[in-house]
């Protein structure tokens, strides 16, 4: 069972607020996925290659090349908020 | 004209029976008239559609027309359409307008296809019954408390209520072919790499297929063919020619050797579905079929190890939602530091199932238990793999059921996420190994529609297509369509 303090832990790893009323819950159903996923030590996989992908070739490479085009303007489009190209974020005190 | 296949409307467009703008209005109406009630649209493009439609006529009256001019196809909202939202289901990008078309939609437009819309979808493809989307659950036609499957259930909600002849859909547990079966319809994942996953957005990248619902396995054979292919700009895109799977799909069939294997119909199978798929792998049999049992002894590992590969993926790919170049940024955050801005903004921006995504991968990919977590998932995930290649050495095909039992309640699984999880139990293996599977009607249990799931080696589409049609051309499961909101008038 994962404790409290794990997910809130989970979470500033994981860069995602969970609020006061959702932990709990978070808790307990992260806790039945770990208790689940748990079934894989009863596997005996000695020398067993971890498999990462389905494609048995290797990565293809291409020439080191420029190949898009600048197109920032299409793209910051969905930015919240934009100025002189820049993307603009709230001021930060840190 | 809506109970056509889209290989019948494809005959009815070039002999002019039917114009592409007739058609399209045509299914926008139905759009109009059923999608609000099945929650199966986030977006309808009736005015590019239009204008698509209109081309095709163009270019059908001139006789230079594409394969699938005129034909009306709706887009998962997991696809980028350059100009539409493009959500994935979630709060996140609920204000994503997508700068570029995904590989699929672009091949589907240049093919002549009409885009009618984009549909509604687990919350970046994360779940099994569309009840996780950001826009409500989806509806299954066949009785609306029930869900469609998911999570690509707005696409077979849209096809199996006849509101579009076919459309795409992505599979990375079963999110193809867990919908298709639970909505009476044909669900298609080809082979790893086989379909470009360039604008589609990413979920777990080493299992994530693009793929196509329609009403038969030849509709899937002609949406594939338009689809599928060497793509640059997808780093594990296949280099391999694509057949013409459309005509290849009506050669004759020599008959192939069946291997069922016999653990699948255990306690955890309906017994209503397991007697469904007896019968539809005896029904293959008489047609020409071998049947022969065999094993694939660490599947049932396969529901455990996708939930330590798919998260540990997903927790990556979804860290480049940091509200500040594009999707949801929280207007909460003003003041706060930097960890708080970017907590807050994914915090409320990303839904329930998502977040428990998010932090389980993160959790499995932790320092101490990247080893017994991720490493060892990968390592079954080998085994299981292995298991298909050495049961492919005696058939040609391996088969069962898709789901273990038909469409369940709305509301019924979402609070018990391992439960919801098992839904995917038959499905999963084939992502974990990237084979080509395919779920096809088989039967009605308590009158709703439970699906037979067909799995061959990669890149075999072909056989495996053939083998789906031609069960097809012997029954009729796949023509029946719910009656619940008279969707065959």
């Amino acid at each position: 069972m994962l404790s409290q303090d794990d997910i809130r832990q989970l979470c500033r790893l994981a860069r995602l607020e969970i609020t006061a009323g959702e932990i709990a819950d978070v808790q307990a159903k992260l806790s039945s996925i770990v208790a689940m996923v748990d079934q894989l030590q009863a596997i005996d996989t000695e020398g067993v290659t971890p498999m990462a992908h389905p494609l048995d070739r290797p990565q293809r490479l291409r020439p080191d090349e420029v190949t898009d085009k600048d197109a920032h303007e299409r793209y910051q489009r969905n930015a919240p908020l934009v100025e002189r190209d820049l993307y603009l974020v709230p001021k930060v005190i840190e | 004209m809506h109970t056509r296949t889209l290989a019948q409307l494809v005959q009815d467009l070039r002999a002019r029976r039917v114009s592409a703008t007739e058609l399209t209005q045509h299914f926008l109406g139905r759009i109009e008239r059923f999608a609000p009630a099945l929650n199966a649209f986030v977006t309808v493009t009736a005015e590019q559609a239009l204008a698509q439609a209109a081309t095709a006529d163009r270019r059908l009256a001139a006789g230079d027309a594409p394969p699938l001019a005129g034909v009306p196809i709706a887009h998962k909202d997991i696809f980028c359409t350059a100009g539409v939202k493009t959500s994935c289901g979630s709060k996140m990008l609920d204000n994503f307008v997508a700068p570029y078309d995904a590989t699929v939609v672009e091949r589907l437009a240049a093919a002549g296809a009409v885009m009618l819309g984009k549909t509604n979808m687990d919350e970046f493809a994360m779940g099994s019954s569309s009840e996780t989307s950001y826009y409500g659950p989806v509806k299954n036609p066949w009785d609306h408390s029930l869900v469609p499957g998911g999570s690509s259930g707005g696409s077979a909600a849209a096809v199996a209520a006849r509101l579009a002849p076919a459309a795409t859909g992505t599979d990375t547990g079963g999110s193809i072919r867990q919908p298709a079966a639970l909505s009476g319809i044909t669900g298609l994942k080809p082979t790893y790499g086989r379909v470009s996953r360039y604008g589609m957005i990413a979920f777990a990248s080493s299992l994530d297929h693009g793929g196509v619902l329609a009403q038969t396995a030849e509709d899937c054979a002609l949406v594939l063919e338009a689809m599928a292919g060497f793509d640059a700009r997808d780093s594990t895109s296949l280099d391999e020619p694509v057949p013409p799977y459309g005509k290849l799909v009506n050669e004759r069939w020599d008959g192939v050797t069946i291997g069922v294997p016999e653990s699948f119909f255990d306690d955890g199978l309906e017994p209503g579905t397991a007697a469904a798929v007896r019968a539809a792998l005896e029904d293959l049999a008489k047609a020409g079929a071998k049947l022969k049992s065999v094993e694939l002894p660490n599947m049932h590992m396969s529901v455990p190890a996708y939930y330590v590969v798919a998260p540990a993926e997903a927790s990556s790919n979804l860290s480049r939602y940091d509200g500040i170049r594009f999707g949801y940024r929280s207007p909460n955050a003003d003041g706060e530091d930097l960890l708080t801005f970017y907590m807050r903004s994914r915090g409320e921006g990303f839904g329930a199932e998502v977040k428990r995504r998010i932090l389980t991968g993160t959790y499995v990919l932790s320092a101490g238990y990247f080893d017994a977590y991720y490493l060892k998932a990968q390592r079954v995930r080998k085994l299981i793999a292995d298991d298909f290649a050495r049961a492919f050495r005696e058939c040609d095909i391996v088969a069962g059921p898709t789901v273990p039992s038909p469409a369940f309640r709305i509301g019924d699984k979402t609070d018990d996420p391992v439960q919801m999880y098992l839904n995917d139990i038959y499905t999963i293996g084939a992502d974990l190994a990237g084979l080509p599977a395919i779920s096809v009607p088989c039967g009605l249990v308590r009158g709703l529609p439970v699906g037979l799931h067909l799995v061959s080696p990669p890149l075999t589409e072909t056989k495996l297509l053939k083998t789906a049609h031609y069960y097809q051309r012997a029954t009729d499961w796949h023509t029946r369509v719910p009656a619940a909101a008279e969707y065959a008038r």
